[in-house]
């Protein structure tokens, strides 16, 4: 066991910090999010203004009457003037607080038609699935064997259109990329659409954002946004069928994951293993994370996640496969193998 | 009818009158510990609440203490998951249904009302009394939960279908299901309590235009309590039955709808917030008045906006769920709503600085309180107008932003005013002033301590981290702002701490208050302090909004009312006319007894559907038992009797 946690100390510590400014709602990288970014901070400037005017009006009415005095002081005659310009204060300050929130609920819905107006005829589609605690990432294609799947990294062309089908196998999960657009429920028994388009290339950092259960903090997602090639060939590639094992190690690891609990749960294409209940993994190897963005995809962080899943994500559906060390060298090459 | 010798209010009630003595006798309530379960006068169950309710603040902030301990760093190995969402769903669970509602609207409101009325007692005491020990009894259900590792671990919102049979199995989410149903059958036992004495127990003269303010709210929540309260109760037995007894309400799988829950539980928990917020205003607009010296400025606008709050309040729960991606047009419509309630609010607001504008500020240590919550809540109200936006609104949902956005409105619109209230009303229910100094250290270790907490969470906010989430990772680069965030912890608890020891230390060793120490304008200070257990020697009449300031000193006292045994006055809810007279039902067991059993059953049906019928015959037994007829009917005032001198 001890072998295992040096194991993911030491893959945890190759990981690339994440840049600060790939999970910011103040960075938009896509024009939904420049349009938030942009009515955030019309709206910051204005209410920093009233909330200047009010604390100053505060400060100089205290001020200006403060009278120390341990006694309570006698109560001030009724006076007529000051009510008066009491009363045309007041009133003016409502005033401004109405054409301010009008203002402010205009220039709310312009942004709202702005973020869902979508603008383009071809979009590119894709299917998202929350589960506990990861990401089902489809891009649905009528021909069934044109139908890419993947889980947790999506990979989208950037400067094309994205639209998103929500959907969720158990409770309600939340999708939020900060740097390209406002959240969407993943609701069982509903299913939903919204779109989003990426204008710089790169790769953003998503997290479930509606609480899940005991891993609702470890249920991220990347989108890798990529030209419109490089889009092309991933999905190609992902179209493959899992490639075949060429080393003794590797083939040793695909018996392996065949003869083990693996199967009950993982698809890799191209072997007996079928089942729709953890993410596919025929093509495993060119995922830059696993387990949902908690683990870099090393050897060490592999390993030690089957062995273990429960130590890192204590309460994952995933139970603990205790394989033999020969056995889990195997395997984890052959995941390793799975490009 | 006793004959009546005409009185005047000015006369000095020493307590040593031959008439003190005789209502002293008569309203007495029993010693000793059976007397104790025994008690229903409002004043000491009105202390009861908010004592309660504040252990269970404090609980609920060493709850919060740890949680920003948690987080303190990335990959922290204090709590794993299994226990921080008991945690951080106790922590809110507790501030909002132990703590925030039971303190700020039954406490405050129990102890406050009658006395500002001038009524010797609440309406329907025994039903006061009732809710007190069912709330206790959620209390304890939720707290023995957490003790015995089964506490809730769903959110404080409980959402299906994670906390339906599928997903939650276990008691967890039972527990917290029945909790709701024990707090809120005590809110809104109290909200008729506290409805019914401000529409028929207000002293002869004060109609509806001349009641305090406090009591316009006070009127406005119990009857928002009333609509909203039934909500969350179907939400959570309709929850209930799904996990009980096999319903498929909530289950998409057997064509169950997951909003419909949403919709339940928003309907209630927005109108909650105004609940919760509203008694805080009251208490500002109160010392607004008493502190600037003069009448305050806009009582019309002011009720008009309370009431307005009240209604906006019921239509703007949607905007807690713009992110289940509903249609733009009714999302619209509620942003527009949302916005809405910033009119009258803002109303208030406006008030409250012409008051103070116009007026002669004496800054004594309540009004210190106030001062801090205009600040405090300014924030939480402008970062709460950016909400209701929908495009902001979708990016900052259920991210620190919200958590630092709501703490400002919850913490600046209930617990700075409730200590602003308690520093007021100390005074007049312990007899002594609690000592100013230490309440300064108080004001400001807490004052500082909060900005650093929460406004450092505005920014982990837009930095993308969110809610709920047990840890994270260190390549997000959140710790620092996290630990800035939990550094203000110790200044808050500092300022707790003082607070506490000035309570200890003012009960026993502090200036004697006398019966007006801040000449405030509200009959609960026309009494000694505290208040003598009959409240009023005589039943006093008002002639206008500020009774204490502009009542002539030959005002005349309500006569006729009997001293031998406990009557109370009954005055019609428009113009506060006397109507009739009505016996107090007194000391009693039974609520007691009856909240025992209801809870049994309570208790029961998180195990078993046969609780109910089993725990049934006991509840009706037990109130037979409280039901069962005594004294006289009420008298009715004879036409052209005169009851008032």
């Amino acid at each position: 066991m001890n072998a295992t946690r040096s194991l993911i100390a030491a893959s945890l510590a190759q990981a690339m910090p994440l840049d600060p400014g790939r999970h910011h709602m103040l960075h938009a990288a896509a024009p939904q999010a420049g349009h938030i970014e942009w009515l955030y901070w019309i709206t910051f400037w204005i209410l920093f203004a009233v909330f200047v005017l009010m604390i100053g009006a505060f400060v100089r009415a205290s001020a200006k009457t403060h009278v120390e005095a341990i006694h309570p002081l006698p109560i001030l005659e009724k006076d007529e003037k000051a009510d008066r310009r009491a009363g045309w204060g007041v009133g003016a300050a409502l005033a401004v607080t109405v054409i301010t929130l009008f203002v402010i609920l205009v220039l709310s819905v312009i942004t709202g038609k702005r973020v869902e107006g979508l603008t383009s005829q071809n979009p590119v589609t894709i299917q998202i699935t929350g589960h506990q605690w990861w990401w089902e990432i489809t891009y649905p294609n009528p021909k069934a064997d044109q139908t890419v799947t993947t889980a947790n990294e999506i990979h989208v062309p950037v400067g094309t259109p994205v639209v998103v089908l929500t959907n969720s196998k158990d409770v309600i999960h939340s999708f939020w990329a900060p740097n390209i657009t406002g959240k969407r429920d993943l609701l069982p028994g509903y299913s939903s659409a919204f779109w989003f388009q990426i204008d710089r290339a790169g790769i953003y950092h998503g997290q479930c954002a509606e609480f899940c259960g005991l891993q609702h903090a470890h249920m991220g997602f990347s989108i890798i946004a990529e030209s419109s090639d490089a889009f092309q060939a991933w999905q190609q590639e992902q179209l493959k069928t899992a490639s075949e094992p060429s080393t003794s190690e590797t083939i040793r690891g695909r018996e392996v994951f065949l003869t083990h609990a693996c199967l009950m749960c993982h698809t890799i294409r191209g072997t007996d293993a079928g089942s729709r209940v953890g993410p596919d993994l025929t093509h495993v190897a060119s995922r830059n994370m696993i387990a949902a963005e908690t683990l870099p995809n090393t050897a060490g962080a592999l390993a030690g996640w089957v062995v273990d899943p429960q130590r890192i994500k204590p309460g994952t559906q995933m139970s603990p496969n205790p394989l033999a060390p020969d056995d889990l060298q195997a395997v984890v090459a052959y995941l390793q193998s799975l490009h | 009818m006793a004959v009546a010798e005409p009185i005047l209010a000015n006369d000095q009630d020493t307590g040593q009158s031959e008439l003190a003595q005789r209502l002293a006798r008569t309203w007495s309530q029993p010693k000793g510990l059976w007397g104790w379960f025994c008690n229903t006068h409002h004043t000491d169950i009105g202390i009861r609440f908010m004592v309660t309710a504040f252990i269970f603040f404090l609980l609920g902030g060493v709850l919060a203490a740890m949680i920003r301990l948690q987080l303190i760093r990335p990959e922290n190995s204090l709590m794993g998951p299994d226990l921080y969402n008991q945690v951080f769903t106790m922590h809110g669970s507790t501030m909002i249904f132990l703590f925030a509602v039971p303190m700020m609207f039954q406490g405050f409101g129990v102890y406050i009302v009658p006395l500002m009325c001038g009524a010797r007692n609440i309406a329907f005491p025994r039903l006061n009394a009732f809710s007190y020990y069912l709330y206790v009894g959620g209390a304890l259900v939720l707290w023995g939960g957490l003790l015995t590792n089964t506490g809730p671990d769903v959110g404080w919102f409980a959402y299906v279908p994670l906390s339906g049979p599928a997903y939650s199995p276990g008691h967890r989410a039972d527990i917290w299901s029945q909790m709701i149903t024990f707090t809120e059958v005590s809110a809104l036992g109290v909200a008729i309590c506290l409805a019914t004495t401000i529409l028929r127990h207000r002293a002869p003269g004060m109609t509806l235009n001349r009641m305090p303010i406090l009591l316009w709210e006070k009127l406005v929540i119990s009857i928002a309590v009333i609509f909203a309260m039934p909500a969350v109760m179907v939400a959570s037995g309709l929850l209930l039955l799904d996990r009980l007894v096999g319903t498929h309400f909530f289950n998409p799988a057997e064509g169950g709808d997951v909003l419909l829950y949403q919709h339940l539980f928003w309907f209630f928990g927005h109108p909650e917030v105004y609940i919760i917020f509203l008694p805080g205003a009251a208490i500002v607009s109160t010392l607004v008045e008493c502190f600037s010296r003069r009448r305050i400025f806009g009582y019309t606008p002011i009720v008009v906006s309370v009431v307005a709050t009240g209604f906006i309040g019921f239509s703007v729960w949607v905007h807690h769920m713009f992110a289940t991606g509903l249609p733009q047009l009714s999302q619209s419509f509620f942003t527009a709503a949302s916005l809405m309630i910033v009119i009258p609010t803002g109303t208030q607001f406006f008030c409250w600085v012409a008051t103070l504008w116009y007026g002669r500020l004496q800054l004594r240590l309540p009004m210190l309180w106030c001062l801090g919550f205009f600040f405090v809540f300014l924030i939480g109200g402008l970062s709460g107008v950016m909400l209701a936006s929908v495009p902001v609104d979708l990016q900052v949902h259920d991210t620190y932003f919200v958590v630092a956005h709501f703490h400002y409105v919850l913490i600046g619109g209930a617990l700075f005013p409730m200590f602003a209230g308690i520093y007021f009303w100390f005074p007049k229910m312990t007899g002594r002033m609690a000592n100013a100094t230490l309440g300064k250290w108080h004001f400001w270790l807490f004052f500082i301590g909060f900005n650093i907490t929460f406004f450092t969470l505005h920014f982990l906010g837009l930095r993308g981290m969110p809610r709920r989430v047990y840890t994270y990772g260190p390549d997000m680069h959140w710790q620092g702002l996290n630990v800035l965030a939990s550094s203000g912890v110790i200044f808050m608890t500092a300022g707790l701490l003082v607070f506490l020891v000035n309570v200890f230390r003012s009960v026993r060793v502090g200036g004697i208050a006398g019966n007006s120490p801040w000449g405030d304008a509200g009959l609960e200070w026309s009494m000694s302090s505290p208040p003598p257990p009959y409240n009023f020697l005589h039943v006093p009449t008002v002639s206008g909004r500020d009774p204490l300031w502009e009542d002539p000193p030959d005002q005349p006292v309500v006569v006729g009312l009997r001293d031998d045994i406990r009557e109370t006055l009954v005055t019609h809810s428009l113009d506060a006319d006397p109507q009739h007279k009505d016996e107090d039902p007194g000391p009693s067991i039974w609520p007691f007894l009856s909240a025992l059993t209801v809870s049994a059953a309570f208790v029961g049906s998180i195990f078993t559907p046969w609780a109910v019928p089993i725990g049934a015959p006991p509840v009706i037994a037990t109130l037979i038992g409280w039901l069962w007829p005594r004294g006289q009917s009420p008298t009715p005032r004879q036409t052209g009797e005169s009851w008032v001198h």
